[in-house]
């Protein structure tokens, strides 16, 4: 089964991950498994909870969380021709599509063909439910640990979050513009957290975006034209 | 209105639905709304990707050289080093991801506990 493949190790390391990190920034444990399975998308756990410690307002967190949860959209519409039967209701669509979550949806991508069309929908369903129980439970546990852990044990669980996203992100980007993407926002990101505290993801994330993005199309057409 | 900003037991789980749960889970309904009439290739979806990477991207640093708690203990030639030679490894090991993690880590870990 997927849950006990290598991504979803790696997925599990980064919630032993982000455990570490909700705890050492101060969230309650609760707080922390309320929103692993609610939420269900490591990206926005990561900002909405660095938003809510940073003391960022509600609208400029929800901004930032739904910029990051965009490519949710184009995910969930690969996917969707790959899992409906014939006479899958829609309502079943809107509630499974929770489970859409990068780790799920790879291995959902790599494994559905072989899954007979009118099982794929429980097939994905058991697997989003597995992955995401065992990631709060892992969670959990991990919180719960956590307090008797020595400093430098508990700081390199928090160093998981963002080295398991600098690697896993550029590792799934599709198209140069995202790589572009993420040079710019790991400069600008520090930059704009000097200048302006409050809303420095937010800003970097659109400015080193719409650059990286000129920046994919400049050298675009220069190529088209050579 | 912030996370600090009402003091009610109940604000932390609102503020959660409404600031990570919605704005998460709304893309994905619009992706099972969508599919079938959007180009998954189209333009405006690879500016849409752009963006939302650059602003993880952005956490990432942040995370690294501005970090809280126990992390912010250690220098930051240490961090920002064991992410870059985690980052190179990676890269070097065919792009797998558990390569640039156990090698970003074990650097972590050694060099905090000789310091």
């Amino acid at each position: 089964m997927g849950i006990f493949s290598l991504p979803a190790l790696v997925l599990l390391a980064a919630f032993v991950g982000f455990a570490g990190f909700a705890r050492e920034v101060g969230l309650s444990l609760a707080e922390t498994a309320f929103m692993v399975p609610l939420i269900w998308a490591l990206p926005s756990h990561v900002l909405l909870v660095d938003g809510m410690v940073s003391g960022a307002s509600i609208l400029v967190v929800a901004a930032a969380v739904a910029l990051a949860s965009v490519r949710m959209m184009p995910m969930v519409m690969a996917l969707m021709p790959e899992m409906r039967a014939e006479k899958t209701p829609r309502t079943v669509l809107f509630l499974v599509s929770h489970f859409v979550a990068v780790t799920a949806w790879v291995v959902a991508m790599a494994r559905l063909r072989d899954i007979p069309r009118d099982m794929r929908v429980a097939w994905f369903a058991g697997l989003g439910l597995a992955l995401s129980g065992g990631c709060t439970l892992v969670a959990v546990t991990v919180y719960l640990l956590a307090a008797t852990m020595p400093p430098l044990i508990s700081g390199a669980l928090f160093f998981l979050t963002p080295i398991y996203f600098l690697t896993s992100l550029w590792a799934s980007a599709r198209v140069r513009a995202e790589h572009y993407a993420m040079v710019m926002g790991l400069v600008l990101g520090p930059l704009f957290h000097l200048i302006w505290p409050e809303a420095d993801v937010l800003i970097a994330g659109v400015l080193g975006g719409a650059l990286a993005y000129g920046l994919h199309r400049f050298l675009q057409r220069r190529g088209d034209a050579g | 209105m912030t996370y600090a900003s009402i003091d009610a037991a109940w604000w932390p789980y609102l503020f959660i639905l409404l600031a990570g749960w919605l704005p998460t889970e709304m893309w994905r309904w619009a992706g099972v709304w969508f599919s079938g009439s959007i180009d998954e290739e189209s333009e405006i979806l690879v500016f849409i990707r752009a963006l939302a990477t650059a602003l993880v991207a952005a956490v990432i640093a942040r995370l690294i050289l501005f970090p809280t708690g126990n992390l912010a203990d250690l220098p930051v030639w240490l961090r920002a080093g064991s992410a870059a030679i985690g980052f190179f490894v990676f890269l070097s090991a065919g792009r797998r991801p558990i390569y640039g993690i156990v090698t970003a880590e074990i650097l972590l870990l050694s060099g905090g506990a000789m310091i």
